[in-house]
Parts: structure tokens; C-alpha cells; sequence
């Protein structure tokens, strides 16, 4: 996520290092790259105007003789700034009422439904809630469908009725469905329409007066250009919704129009979607989303959800048999997953500090691990549980079960050897947990 | 010329009204900055800056016309609000008729390529299933005989919802289910073509970021296989560009162009407000022609490109 933007600020600031001071013609300079990194952004041109002039005037009105250097002392003010513009602290789903009732909005092709069953899971796994789905896009051919194959997905009813074509009503009766059946909390998708379509603006003002939802959230396309402002406005003049959703930020997007969004409509950006996956939601943390654009990295979020992903009955059985020596190839691959659970590999690479650009053009995908995968499926049980045995004639079969060669094989076994010995040296360190967080990235041959 | 003579009647409106709010915005804004002044100014082009950038025309590209201006204006000195009018519409008109392939008016396909096969690819969401659905109809209305290929195996319900759309155009489709390799349905998709004398062949495929390799990969291999089974194939590689994407979409162009050698663009949702300029970036840096707009969800709401219109309604001034 915002790799380019980051990337353009690391270019932006780079003006300022080795200069002495801040002078009006060197700030000029370098806001005015700034200014240019926001617009190739898609930030909305008066946001980035604004912007650039208010971490202008905070320069020059402070102090520039601190022990700060002038770059860093800007890079703190950007900083700063840009948490400011992006809504300051971060802020939760409202999950008031029983049920409580969600209502989505947006335009066509947005992500509403599948953001809709990602927020179903959330809900689902993360806040004990028992989630009902609700079909209210009578238009669009196979949405119904659609909600009831995400719903099956993630194990969550979907509430619909193919004979009404009344969105309102269908969402009061999913209502009453939910009270009944004892569902806490009700997710209303609807259909796609455009901010200037009279018609579909009236119908989704009837359906939120109708069912007075505790959340309405607004989802939009990372990649909106600068129309994104104005699509907010009228959305929040009609339905003064309460949260934003961003979605599709898994794309080398830099995101921009929806940083604004808050600006213009006064409203936080709540969730970020990065995949296609049903885990693939993040809340959005705007102080981090700023260090990141400032390539100061994401650390913490890289680390939280690596703790959610961590078994802690796995780990203890884990600790043991590294202990004892006795890590194999099982485990191994239990780590891979442990790891393709946490998300887009590219994703969680960019979140470490300095790697952003440094992965840009490089083809890290979900799919990095598949051969690895392969070859480790390829061992008979007692090869996976004892490596020694694995001989001349047996890593011949393992190759061509898996596809690769003896060489590719030779390389993950030795590898392989390599993690598991710098493990049991870890072993005998106090702090498991931090080696636990670590093993992970440690342990994938190439990285 | 008359400005978007084919677009349905309450369409149309809502485009001009949409683009009429660009127009009034711009021109009030430049002519006020240029009133009374001998020169165009910073004023002026700052103002002209911030048009074109907020209509998604980019950075780059609102540079270069800049660039163009202003050298027009080193050269004839003088320049006034209606002068200045008309520069702009020329100078942007030349960034899209460097790439002009030719105006078409309607649909059309060669009658050498038999099937003519069409790939649609593109990112999640921005209308390609849709697209597909309006260019069968358009297609079968000329007369031609159309087979669909449901090659988007991947999106929950894609299959229903192109199966949908082969109801509504009353043309029949090749499917094999959710989950299945899309190169096996488009590889059964021109078989059958082949064998029942199709004239127009429309693959459908997944929606991927183009930032996803191997995603971009499978689109090599969809393309590959249908070479097989008709040499020459894919004809034509549309891609869905949605027209309130921003400046993105001039790298979905790069990427997909990559992997899949696009030569026709499609622009959809410029119905709503969003003005579509980063076509006009993605004409001045690649050489692919826009060829479909979509203006709306209905079935006859696709049309052929024309872009003198697009520029024309664009920058002449408010009618009424």
C-alpha cells in the first residue's frame, strides 16, 4: 500500500538532506514536490494545495534552531499534518443496538459486496458476533447470488427474497429474520448506484429511514481519481454516513482521493481492504498509514497481526520440539501457512521499515511459497518427520513428485537445516515470543 | 458537429449536465483570470492547472498541454479569453489525435477474422461482465451471431451473472462452473464458436489487480490457448478502464498491455460525475484507442467512442 506515494516523498526529502537550514526558497522547492507527489496520487487537488501550505506555514513559523536537522524537522511536520488529514485517531464500527444493523453504500463495482462478507467474518471471529448478511441489490444480474456465495464462504446466513423487489422491504424483513433467529448483527449490501442517479439516491435514503442502522459505512475504490470528493459529499449529504471503507488497496494505487475523502466529508476512514481473501480487512490506522508514507514502515500492525494469526497451543508444542531438536518438516510447512494466513506476502513485506521501496518491482506474491509447498508435499510422512533419511534415490522421487528438480530440493533441505539449527540456538534465549514472531520470516528459504 | 448524437435522449443529458459542470467551472474560472491581461499569466495557468487536474487529466499530461500553451502564447503574444478557448480544445484534441485509429461511428467487426474473438480483462469492479453483456447486444443487433465465454471463474456468481446477460442479448454462452480453468472455457469457448459458425466470440475473465503477477500470468496463458484453436486470436483485447478511476489506470494500461497486448479500451460510469480525463493521458502516452463508453446499467447503454465529440463536449462552451 502507497508504495509510490512513499516512494515520492523519499524522492521529495531527499532535496532537503545535507541542507543547514530551512530557507523559504529550499521548503518552496520541496513542498512543491510534495504538492506533486499528492496530485500523482489522486489526492484531490485542493486538499494537496491546502496541505502543502499548511506544513509551509508550520515550518516557517517555527523554530528552525532546534536540535532537529531542518529535513527532519519537516519530515516531522509532514508527518504531523498528514495524520491530521487523515482523521487524527482511529475509530471503531458502531455496533450499537440488538441487532445491530449496518448499512453499505456506494457506487458500482466499489467492493461492497465482498467488503460485506468481509465485515460479516470480522464480526464474526474478532467481536463474537453472529452476523447476518442481507441481499438488498435487486438490480444488478447474479448480486443475490453473489452475497450467497461470499455468505457460504464464511459460514454467515444470507438473508434475501428473489420475489420483492422492494429493498426496504426486504431489509426490515431481514430485520425481523435477525431478531427471531437471534442474529446480533445485520449487514445490509446494496446495490451500486451513482451519486447523481435521483432515483437510486432516494431508495437507499429510504431504506437507511427505514431501518435506522447504528452504522451506515461508505465504500469507495482506492483508485478513485478526484471525483471521490464529490461522490463522498453527495452520499454524505444524503445518508451522513458514518465511516468510510477503502478498498482494493492490495493495488499499486496510491490512494489519495479516498486520503481526502475525510477533509471534504468529515468522516473517518474506518477498514482498508487489501485482497481478495476474507481475512484480507484491515481497520484503518491513519498515525500509521502516515508513518508509512513517510517510509518510517508499519511495524506495528505487522506485528499485531502476526499475533492474531498465532496459535498459542501451537506455539507452546512448537517451543518444545525445537527444544528438543525435533522440528521438521511438518512444522515447517505449519509455518508457511501460519504465515500465508497473515496476508499478501508484498503486504506485510512493505510494512517492515525501509522495504517498501526496496520490493517495489519485486514479484512477491501468495504463490512465492507454492513450490516449497510442493516439495515438502511431496515426502512420504516419515521423510517430513526425520529429514536424514531423505537419500540420493529419495530426493530424486521427491523432485518429480513435486515438479521441481534435485537441486531445489538440495536447497530447501539445507535451508531447512539452517533455520532449525538457528532456532535451537534462539531456544535458549528468554524471549520466546519475540523469536516465535521472528521464526516465520526467518525460516523461508530466499528471503 | 453534434455532440454525442448516439446517445440515448435521458443519457445523453445527464453526460452533457455532467460535462457542462466541467465546462462552466473552467471557462467562468479562466475568463475571469484573463480579463483585462495583455498575457496568460500564472494566474490563468494555475487555474487551467487545477481544471484539468481535477477532471483526472494527471499531472504529466496538464504539464504538457501547459507546455504547449505557453509556447503558443511566446509565439502569438496576445490572448484572450475566446482565444485561449480555442487553443485548449486544440492543443488537448492533438494529445488524443496522435493515436487516431480512424471514427468509427458504429459497431463494427472485420469480416476476414472469422470468429472475431474478443478477450475483455481488466481490474476488479469496473464493468467488464457488464460491458460484455452491452456489446452482445450490439453485436446481435447488427446481425452478427455471438457466443460468450464465462472465462471469470474465479468471482463468486460471475457465471450467473454473464449466464444472465446470454438470456437478456438472447445469445448462447460457454460455461463450466466456478472454479474451472479459465483457459479450459475459453479454449471450449471458440471450439464451439468454431463449430457453430459464431461471428463474435466475447471472453469474459476475472477481475485482477495488475499489480497481482501471476494473475497477469494466467492472462498470457487464457490468451496462448485460444491461438491454439483459432490462429490469431484474441483479435482484439479490450480493456475496462472505469471513468472515475484516477490516475492508476494509466499504469492498469501499462501492466495489462504487458501481459496481454491490449488494443481497445473501454471507458465505463461516465455517466455519473466523474469526468474520464486520464484517457486523455493514457491516448498521449500509450497507442491504444478507446473504442466503447459506457453510459449506464441498461443494455443499450454502451457506445462507440468518438473522440472529437469527447473533446468537443468537453470544452465548448455552455450552450444554454
Amino acid at each position: 500500500m502507497f508504495e509510490n506515494l512513499t516512494e515520492k516523498f523519499d524522492k521529495a526529502f531527499q532535496v532537503l538532506k545535507g541542507q543547514g537550514q530551512i530557507t523559504e526558497v529550499n521548503v518552496a522547492e520541496t513542498l512543491k514536490e510534495v504538492r506533486r507527489a499528492l496530485l500523482d496520487a489522486d489526492v484531490n487537488y485542493k486538499t494537496a494545495k491546502d496541505f502543502t501550505n499548511e506544513v509551509k506555514e508550520k515550518a516557517m513559523g517555527r523554530d528552525v534552531l532546534t536540535s532537529l536537522k531542518p529535513s527532519e524537522l519537516l519530515v516531522k511536520i509532514t508527518h504531523e499534518s498528514l495524520v491530521e488529514l487523515m482523521g487524527g485517531e482511529q475509530e471503531e464500527v458502531n455496533l450499537k443496538g440488538n441487532p445491530a444493523v449496518i448499512l453499505m453504500s456506494g457506487l458500482q463495482g466499489s467492493g461492497k459486496t465482498t467488503f460485506s462478507g468481509k465485515l460479516a467474518n470480522h464480526l464474526k471471529n474478532k467481536k463474537g458476533k453472529t452476523p447476518l448478511l442481507v441481499a438488498c441489490d435487486v438490480y444488478r444480474p447474479a448480486a443475490i447470488d453473489q452475497l450467497h456465495v461470499v455468505g457460504e464462504q464464511i459460514g454467515v446466513e444470507v438473508y434475501s427474497n428473489r420475489e420483492e423487489k422492494d429493498p426496504v422491504k426486504i431489509a426490515q424483513e431481514a430485520i425481523l429474520h435477525a431478531r427471531s433467529n437471534g442474529q446480533n448483527a445485520v449487514i445490509v449490501d446494496t446495490a451500486g448506484r451513482l451519486a447523481v442517479d435521483e432515483q437510486m439516491m432516494g431508495e437507499i435514503e429510504a431504506v437507511k429511514r427505514a431501518i435506522e442502522p447504528s452504522e451506515t459505512l461508505f465504500v469507495v475504490d482506492a483508485m478513485t481519481g478526484q471525483d471521490a470528493v464529490n461522490t463522498a459529499k453527495t452520499f454524505n449529504d444524503r445518508l451522513d454516513f458514518d465511516g468510510v471503507v477503502l478498498t482494493k488497496l492490495d493495488g499499486d494505487t496510491r490512494g489519495g482521493a479516498a486520503i481526502s475523502i475525510k477533509r471534504v466529508v468529515d468522516k473517518p476512514i474506518k477498514f482498508v481492504g487489501t485482497g481478495e481473501k476474507m481475512e484480507a480487512l484491515d481497520i484503518f490506522y491513519p498515525k500509521r498509514m502516515a508513518d508509512r508514507i513517510l517510509g518510517m514502515g508499519d511495524v506495528v500492525s505487522l506485528v499485531e497481526r502476526a499475533q492474531e494469526q498465532y496459535d498459542e497451543e501451537k506455539a507452546r508444542k512448537l517451543q518444545k520440539k525445537i527444544a528438543k531438536n525435533e522440528f521438521n518438516f511438518d512444522d515447517f510447512l505449519d509455518q508457511i501457512q501460519q504465515i500465508k494466513k497473515m496476508g499478501n506476502m508484498k503486504d506485510l513485506m512493505g510494512m517492515i521499515p525501509g522495504m517498501g521501496k526496496a520490493i517495489k518491482n519485486m514479484d512477491i506474491d501468495d504463490d512465492a511459497f507454492k513450490e516449497i509447498e510442493a516439495i515438502i508435499h511431496s515426502m512420504t510422512p516419515q521423510e517430513r518427520n526425520n529429514h536424514k533419511i531423505i537419500n540420493g534415490s529419495r530426493k530424486k522421487r521427491i523432485a518429480k513428485g513435486s515438479g521441481t528438480d534435485v537441486q531445489e530440493v538440495n536447497k530447501l533441505i539445507k535451508q531447512f537445516e539452517q533455520t532449525r539449527k538457528m532456532m535451537q540456538l534462539m531456544s535458549n534465549k528468554k524471549n520466546m515470543a519475540n523469536m516465535m514472531k521472528m521464526m516465520g520470516g526467518r525460516g523461508i528459504p530466499g528471503m | 458537429m453534434g455532440l454525442f448524437n448516439f446517445f440515448s435522449k435521458d443519457k445523453k443529458e445527464k453526460l452533457d449536465d455532467g460535462l457542462e459542470k466541467t465546462k462552466t467551472g473552467l471557462f467562468s474560472k479562466l475568463t475571469k483570470a484573463v480579463a483585462g491581461k495583455s498575457k496568460v499569466d500564472d494566474e490563468v495557468l494555475d487555474n487551467l492547472e487545477e481544471v484539468l487536474i481535477s477532471s483526472d487529466v494527471g499531472v504529466n499530461t496538464t504539464l504538457k498541454v501547459i507546455e504547449r500553451i505557453e509556447k503558443r502564447v511566446a509565439k502569438d503574444k496576445y490572448l484572450g479569453a475566446s482565444e485561449l478557448d480555442q487553443i485548449l480544445r486544440e492543443e488537448i484534441a492533438a494529445l488524443l489525435e496522435e493515436n487516431d485509429t480512424g471514427e468509427a461511428v458504429e459497431y463494427s467487426v472485420p469480416k476476414d477474422k472469422k470468429p472475431y474473438v474478443i478477450m475483455v480483462v481488466g481490474v476488479n469492479g469496473v464493468g467488464k461482465t457488464t460491458t460484455i453483456g452491452k456489446l452482445a447486444h450490439q453485436f446481435k443487433r447488427i446481425g452478427k451471431n455471438v457466443m460468450l465465454g464465462a472465462a471469470d471463474t474465479f468471482r463468486a456468481a460471475a457465471v450467473d451473472q454473464l449466464k444472465i446477460w446470454s438470456k437478456r442479448a438472447e445469445v448462447p454462452i460457454v460455461a463450466q462452473g466456478m472454479g474451472a480453468d479459465p483457459a479450459s472455457v475459453a479454449f471450449d469457448t471458440l471450439q464451439s464458436a468454431v463449430t457453430q459458425g459464431s461471428d463474435v466470440v466475447l471472453i469474459d475473465t476475472a477481475g485482477r489487480l495488475h499489480n497481482k503477477v501471476n494473475l497477469m500470468n494466467e492472462l498470457t496463458k487464457i490468451r496462448r490457448v485460444m491461438d491454439k484453436v483459432v490462429p490469431g486470436a484474441p483479435h482484439e483485447v479490450l480493456l475496462v478502464l472505469d471513468g472515475s478511476t484516477g490516475q492508476n489506470a494509466i499504469e492498469q494500461a501499462r501492466q495489462f498491455t504487458k501481459a496481454t497486448e491490449v488494443t481497445a479500451l473501454a471507458l465505463t460510469k461516465i455517466d455519473g460525475t466523474a469526468k474520464g480525463g486520464v484517457v486523455i493521458g493514457i491516448s498521449d502516452e500509450f497507442k491504444i484507442p478507446v473504442k466503447y463508453i459506457g453510459v449506464g446499467e441498461g443494455m443499450e447503454h454502451l457506445q462507440v467512442f468518438n473522440k472529437y465529440e469527447f473533446v468537443d463536449s468537453l470544452f465548448s462552451k455552455k450552450v444554454s
